[in-house]
């Protein structure tokens, strides 16, 4: 289990309706490689974030397959459309079964 | 290129294989953008666009496993573009693959030079 692990999400507040908008995801997490070995020799077991997935209004924006070539504390930018008001759901899913979800609001106006 | 051990480049090769079926794949229609040189391999900056892709794979031929992202964009993808950070165990070439929604792929290659490899071997 990775300690403190904190998501963190940048979305806009506001937007026009159809505007593409960019957002930018940082998630702490140590994303152990399984490739590292300790100071006795033994292999350090692999525990990553392997799968990001990022929902608008329950309608799929991008889903993300994470390899342990991914670095330390994840961080992801991509960019959505965003038809009507409503809410982002951001989900990260941790090689020991934890789920890491997040939420933004925005408002078309 | 890099010279790289024979299962390095078996490894890749497989896993091109296992994405793309074997199929052709064109040398425009995907821009992979990262740094010429990283001091530090442990954390390299890489964009990947491509326009009309369903999705989009990016592997690293020298890393011990060569797989390190795959990104499947939804309907409501602004762009089939994305940004990560990523791992280089040394100097080696990144390759990006989109499947695009018609079936055809494009790949686009490019050497990325490590100061500082980054995978704690």
């Amino acid at each position: 289990m990775a300690d403190n692990v904190t998501p963190r999400v940048r979305v806009p507040r506001d937007a026009a309706a159809g505007e593409t908008i960019t957002i930018k995801t940082l998630i702490s997490h140590p994303m152990e490689s399984g490739q590292r070995k300790d100071s006795d020799g033994n292999t350090i077991p692999r525990s990553i974030i392997n799968r990001f997935t990022c929902e608008f209004n329950g309608e799929s924006v991008m889903e993300m397959i994470l390899e342990p070539a991914i670095s330390t504390n994840p961080f992801i930018e991509f960019q959505a459309i965003v038809p009507e008001s409503g809410t982002f759901a951001f989900t990260w899913y941790d090689d020991d079964g934890s789920v890491y979800e997040e939420s933004k609001d925005i408002a078309v106006s | 290129a890099t010279a790289l051990p024979m299962s390095a480049r078996a490894a890749i090769e497989d896993a091109i294989a296992a994405f793309t079926d074997g199929a052709e794949m064109a040398e425009s229609g995907i821009t992979l953008t990262a740094p010429e040189i990283a001091e530090n391999g442990n954390t390299v900056p890489i964009e990947v666009s491509a326009p009309g892709a369903a999705s989009i794979i990016i592997l690293a031929a020298g890393n011990p496993t060569p797989g390190v992202a795959t990104f499947n964009f939804g309907p409501l993808a602004g762009a089939q573009a994305a940004s990560t950070r990523m791992r280089l165990a040394g100097t080696q070439d990144v390759v990006a693959i989109a499947k695009m929604e018609d079936g055809s792929y494009a790949q686009a290659r490019q050497e990325v030079k490590v100061t500082i490899g980054g995978c704690g071997g």
